[in-house]
This record gives structure tokens, sequence and C-alpha cells, in this order.
């Protein structure tokens, strides 16, 4: 039988509550989780970092935000908050969270997921999501590779890319994801890398307290999965690649935004807008009706 | 929650000329369901259009999602936050489900998922009636999990056992899963609702204790853990990974082995609660018919065709499928010479039967999909295997 | 005179002066913070952590002005600034269990 650690976990939750935790950022995560499992170099520690700093900017209620993600290194994410998570099938974080949205819309309900959980297997859901303006805040960290498996190919890997599943070079064109959100209909587009720190808090910050479909990427070092078998070295030597490379451009039509090998990284926020979400419209055009016509039997 | 108080509205207490299809949305109703999400699908659509009218109505929501595995996954979100959640669909859309559902079992979620049968497999007879998924109902996920079904063989039986299905999936924490067949859910007959104080309904645990007390998948001696909803404060972790009762990923066997057991020992263990059959003069059978949905109205009619001849065929229909009634089939089987078992498929039940028969006879009478059986094809069956 | 591009009020400007807190059991040793800090505060130790890792540690710690680079950067929430107390401005070393602890003792792959 499993050991129950239900005293120490209760009092150490306690303890964190009151600000006693090594870090002043573990009031936000689970005990006993850290140290997590990504590898040295990676930068989803950094997007966690982000969105933690970013709760607290934000000033959510965290007794009602609540976390989605799928399968992945990025899907591990939702193991380490300490908030309402879910940690779901490979791709089908978007749709549980539209279930969890729908039942009571007083929750704020985060995606947090990788490139190839959201736009392979999960594709499908973004962009109905998307179209509909449900009302989700979408992040993904995009490392270009299935990393969680080994560093296969992904729908973002870029072209001439070495992966295991591509191991002549990938030849496949690989999406643009701002253009994608842009594209269905996002009410926020933005893209940072894991080196933007201070802007990806900011822009998770904003975006949490928007309305609609919103979408931010967030470019991530992966020293073992992609970077190894492209000789960029280390994650340091990633995070350098992204200070040096990456050029801020708000504004821009995100078509414009298409990341290559070698090439620079447009970064910014691309959308930022208002349209009415899928309850909005939902009330607007059924349940106003309903309560005019008093509800038809059959 | 956004619910309304408009439970008048939910339960139309009356005598009703109905349709099977929404016989089971309006039981759905009934039990308290306020969240579709679906996808249509023939012969299942009918629930899905009747839920988009009625649950506006009564202040839950519908949404029609992209596909059947979305559909799945945002039951699950559904459950989550609270509510009770229903889809409905036929053989190729339960097939997408199938992963979701695996992932509603590891989980614990309560929901309800209406498999409206057609002849498979693949697309196969859209339009016309088959009982081929019943297997795939017990086993279609992967890994190791109980499973709950429940066969109506009426209008009637669609709107009192979907309101069983949602009861036994908030008593059980796991999704639930209503085997109806496309001749049952598009038959009109009677429909009896009754008033809603008269409708028992079962909702699931809540935590007794405080939110730094409290560990989601520890069970109670039911095997049953409490379940708090999304926003209550408990903030806790789910996941499709093997976990320990902090709800944490263990990935380990030590952590894998007590989860899985209980997983399948929360219906097993209990199946005494959970198993449903009629029976229909099988005190002096000496054969025995076992059927399920709509076969066992033929069944029923053969049975009586060939006490009128003189043979002693008696007929057990199954309410529920899984558990499958394993006790009752055995003590039949010290009492009667032969089963026969009509279906519409190559032999499903058939081989539940052939388990639990302990060294009896038993004759599959089948069609592959298209039409129901006749009461002359059974009979015929039954009058051979008595002699 | 005045050098040009300073404000005018330059002189009555203080310095935000901050103190770094390494945890150096978390470390994975990436070396973010070292090569991020705007201002050089810290350096690789030669000290290995449990794991086998080289923390940060304070090398230049009068010039840390708080800016909380290194906090942000950091992947492991091994390290964190806070303002300094009066006196000369010192580095914390924390301890955490150095084994046992985190998610990162099981393997698995999805």
């Amino acid at each position: 039988m499993t050991k129950s650690t239900g005293p120490s976990v209760s009092s150490e939750l306690r303890a964190r509550r009151e600000g006693q935790g090594l870090h002043p950022d573990d009031a936000f995560l689970r005990p006993g989780r850290i140290p997590h499992i990504w590898c040295p170099g990676c930068g989803l520690g950094i997007a966690l970092t982000a969105f933690v700093k970013a709760l607290q900017k934000a000033k959510m209620d965290l007794d009602k935000t609540c976390v989605v993600s799928g399968i992945g290194c990025t899907g591990r994410i939702a193991g380490y908050l300490y908030l309402d998570s879910y940690h779901t099938t490979h791709g089908r974080a978007i749709p549980f969270a539209t279930g969890l949205h729908l039942v009571n819309p007083e929750l704020k309900v985060i995606v947090f997921s990788g490139d190839g959980d959201i736009f392979a297997i999960g594709g499908n859901h973004f962009i109905h999501a998307a179209r509909r303006n449900m009302d989700l805040l979408v992040i993904c960290v995009n490392n270009f590779n299935y990393g969680m498996t080994g560093g296969q190919s992904g729908p973002t890997t870029p072209v001439g890319a070495f992966t295991t599943t591509a191991p002549y070079g990938n030849y496949e064109q690989p999406f643009n994801l701002a253009y994608l959100a842009q594209a269905c209909g996002a009410t926020y587009v933005a893209r940072w890398t894991t080196f933007h720190v201070y802007r990806t808090r900011d822009s998770m910050a904003e975006a949490m307290l928007k309305r609609g479909f919103r979408f931010i990427e967030i470019i991530s070092t992966c020293p073992v999965g992609f970077g190894r078998p492209n000789k960029i070295g280390s994650g340091l030597e990633q995070m350098r690649y992204f200070k040096e490379r990456s050029v801020v451009k708000h504004g821009i039509d995100a078509r414009e935004a298409h990341l290559t090998m070698g090439g620079e990284i447009i970064v910014g926020k691309f959308v930022d807008d208002e349209r009415p979400t899928f309850l909005d419209m939902y009330r607007e055009q059924v349940e106003q009706k309903v309560a005019q016509s008093g509800g038809e039997e059959a | 929650m956004r619910v309304r108080q408009m439970e008048n509205r939910a339960v139309l207490t009356g005598e009703h000329f109905m349709n099977g299809d929404i016989a089971c949305a309006e039981g759905a109703l009934a039990a308290g369901c306020r969240f579709f999400g679906g996808y249509p699908i023939t012969p299942a659509t009918e629930v899905a259009e009747r839920m988009a009218r009625r649950l506006p109505q009564v202040g839950g929501i519908y949404i029609q999602m992209e596909d059947e595995i979305a559909s799945m996954a945002a039951l699950l979100g559904a459950s989550w936050a609270g509510a009770k959640a229903m889809t409905s669909t036929s053989g190729p859309g339960f097939s997408l489900m199938v992963e979701n559902i695996g992932l509603g079992m590891m989980i614990e979620t309560p929901c309800v998922v209406v498999n409206v049968m057609r002849g498979g497999p693949s697309t196969g007879l859209p339009t016309l009636v088959g009982q081929a998924d019943v297997m795939q109902a017990r086993w279609g996920s992967h890994g190791d999990y109980g499973c709950i079904a429940l066969s109506p063989s009426s209008p009637q039986e669609m709107f009192d056992l979907t309101i069983r299905a949602f009861n036994l999936s908030e008593q059980f924490r796991q999704p639930v899963i209503m085997l109806a067949d496309e001749a049952v859910a598009h038959m009109t007959e009677r429909v009896t609702i009754p008033p809603a104080r008269e409708i028992k309904l079962v909702g699931r645990k809540r935590p007794s204790v405080a939110p730094d007390e409290f560990l989601p998948f520890m069970p109670d001696e039911d095997l049953i853990p409490p379940m708090p909803n999304a926003g209550d404060g408990y903030r806790i972790h789910v996941t499709g990974l093997t976990h320990d009762e902090r709800g944490y990923p263990a990935i380990s066997p030590e952590a894998h082995e007590p989860l899985v057991r209980r997983l399948v020992d929360k219906v097993r263990l209990n199946a005494h609660l959970i198993v449903d059959f009629e029976e229909f003069r099988m005190q002096d059978a000496s054969v025995a018919v076992v059927s399920y949905g709509c076969s066992a109205r033929v069944a029923r009619e053969a049975v009586e065709m060939a006490r009128e001849q003189g043979i002693a065929a008696g007929l057990l229909r199954l309410k529920t499928i899984w558990p499958f009634p394993s006790k009752r089939v055995r003590e039949l089987a010290a009492q009667v010479k032969v089963f026969v078992v009509p279906e519409i498929n190559y032999g499903q039940i058939d081989h539940e039967v052939q388990r639990c028969a302990v060294g009896k006879p038993v004759v599959h009478v089948g069609l592959m999909g298209g039409r129901i059986l006749t009461p002359q094809e059974i009979f015929d069956a039954v009058r051979k295997a008595s002699s | 005179m005045r050098p040009r591009g300073l404000p005018v009020d330059a002189k009555n400007q203080k310095r935000p002066a901050g103190e770094v807190h390494i945890i150096p059991e978390r470390c994975k040793g990436c070396c973010f913070c070292i090569e991020f800090c705007p201002k050089k505060v810290l350096e690789q130790s030669p000290e290995f952590n449990y794991h086998g890792y080289h923390p940060p540690r304070v090398s230049n710690p009068d010039a840390c002005v708080q800016c909380s680079m290194c906090e942000m950067i950091c992947p492991e929430f091994a390290i964190f600034t806070t303002a300094a107390r009066s006196g000369p401005a010192e580095s914390q070393e924390m301890q955490s269990p150095p084994s046992g602890e985190g998610d990162a003792r099981s393997s698995d792959g999805e």
C-alpha cells in the first residue's frame, strides 16, 4: 500500500500558506514536488516561475483558478501547481477545460501544455475553441519537438532541424503558432521566449485578466530533446541565442512572425482584441429566448 | 453553479407517447443532468437534439463539440466542475470516446455515456440495429477497470435506466454506459414520468474534512473517495498517470497495484448492488434464454411460443450487462439443461454465458446486424436446444 | 561638472541593495542566474550539491540591486532576492532536504 503522507503534507501546506517555505514562491507549488523532473537548462521551470509570478501580479483567486494540461513535459506543469489542476489525455486539455469552464464560468481556466499536445493531436480542439472564442487562456510552451518521449519531430519543428524521427533533417513545414492562433480568432496572441522572463510574466498577467480565447506561445530551451541533436549545446547556449536573436515587434501581423532554424525570433504581442465569447453569444441567443418564451415543453 | 431552480421543468411528469432517444434525454434531465457535450451520430442524434432544446430550459448547457473525443473530455471537465454530465453516441463515436472513458475511470469521474448500438464494425449500418458493442463497453479502453453498463429494452427503460445510470455513476464515481440499441431508441411507446419527488437521486460523496486534511484519492470503506468540485478550495491534483492518495503521479508497481485493484474492485465487490435482471417463467425452466435490449423483447415472445408447445423455456433479461450476473447464471446452470443466447452479433454475451454455464451447452442465435431477430428464429433455436 | 546624461537629482538617488538567497540542493547547474545577472553578482561554486551540480555562489554581494533577474530566470526555484538588511549585504544559503524529496527521483516517460 502506498505510504500515506497525510499529516506531513497538510502541515507543510499550512506552513507554506503562512509563508514558511524555502522559497517565497513555494506557497504556489505542491509540497515535496521540487526538484521537478525537467532537465537542467529546461525552460519549463522558467515558464512555471513566470506563471506563479503572474498569478501574484494579476491577484488571481487561487481557489478559483484551474490549470488543465495534456501529456508531455509541459503537461507536467499541472502537477507542480498548488491549484485545482488536471493532467488529462494527450491533446484533450482544451475540451476538458471547456467542460470545466462552461459549468462554472466563475472559474478561471488556464490550459498549459506543449506544442505537440496542443497542435498535433490537439489541433482540432484548439481551432474550434478559438473559433468559438471560448473564455480560456492557452499557454503553449514550444520547444520544437516531443521532449518527453525523447525528441521526436513535432508540428513546430523547423525545416532542417534534426530529431530522432527526422534523422536526415526535418523536411516538413512547421506551424507558425502565433499566426494560427490569430487566424482562428484568438483575442490575445503573444509570443515570448524563456529568456524574456519579465515580459512572459506580464503577458500572462495581462491575459489572465482578459476575456475570450487568449494564446501565449513561449519558446523554450530544450537542451536534451532539441539542443543536443542540433548541436546547439546546453540550455545556456539556447538562452544566449534567444537573447541575441529575438526581435520585439508588437502589433505586427503574426503571419510575418515565421520562425526558421538559425533565423531571428520575432516576439511580442500580436493581437489584443475583444469579441463576444461563447457564453456571451449563448446568453444572448439562447438563454434570453428561453426566458422570454417561458420555455416550451416539447 | 449556474443552475437555476427549474426542477419542475426538468421532470415532465405524466403519460407520454415517446420515442426511446427522447425518453433517454428526459431521463437524464430528471436525473439532474445539466451538461451535454456531444456530436451527431445516427441513431443517437435525437438525444442531442432534445438536450439542445431542453437543457437551456432547465438552466443547463448544451455544447456540440467538434468530435466525440472532445465530447468525452468535456464531460469529464464538466463533472469536475460539479455537473451531472452526459453524451450520446453510437459505435464509431464510442470507439473515439474510449480513451477518455479510460481517463474517466482512472480519475474516477461520474458521467453517463449512451451508446445507441447500430450495425458495425466501422461505418457499418448507420440506420439499422446492432448489438455488437457489448464487449467493447467492457474492455474498450486499455488497462484494467470496472465497467457498469445498463441495457434498456423499451422507451420506458430508456427513461428509467438513464436515471439509474446517473445514480450509479455518482455513487461509484465513474463513467456508466447505457448500452441501448437502435431498435429501442427509435421505438415509440408509452413512457410514464413520475412526479419529481418520487424520483430517487444519488449525488457524489463530498469531502467532510478541510482542504489541508483532505487526500483526494484516499478511499472510504466502500472503496470510493469523496470528490470535491473545482473551485471549492480543495486545490487537488488529478492525473491520468498512476497516482497515490494525494493524487500526485507515482510511477511504480507499489502505487499501481492498490490503485488499479481498487478501480476494478469498486465495481466487482459491489456487483450485488449493481446487477439487475428480470426473469420470466424461469422457476421451472429447463431452457434458459439469456437476452438483452431489443432482442429480449423478441425472446420473450419466443418463450411464450415455446411454452405453448410444452417446452419449459424461461427468459433471463439483462438490465445490467456489466457487471454480468455471473452468480445468477451459475445458479441457473444447476437448474437448466441448456442456455440459448439471442443477440444481434456473432457472439458476445454468449461468451459470458458460456463462462458461467458450468458445463451446460450454450446455443447462440445471432444476426450480424441490420434487423431484429424474429420470434420464430429464437423459438426454432429453443425447440432444437430442448430436444 | 555634472556628467552628461545624469538626472539632476542623481546625488540624492539611493541605489537599491539586494541580498541573494540560494537553495543549493535545488540547483541543477544550468548557470542562467550566473550568466544573466546584470551586475555579475554570482559565480559558479566549486562545491557540489547532493545531485552533483555546482550551484551558484555570491561573489560580489555589494553589487546586487535586487533586480530579481536570478529569481525570475531560475527554472528550479533555487534562488531569490530580498532587500538587503542594513549593514554589509550577505548571501544566504538555505538548507533543503538533499535526497528523497522531489518529483525527479522517479523515471518515467510518456
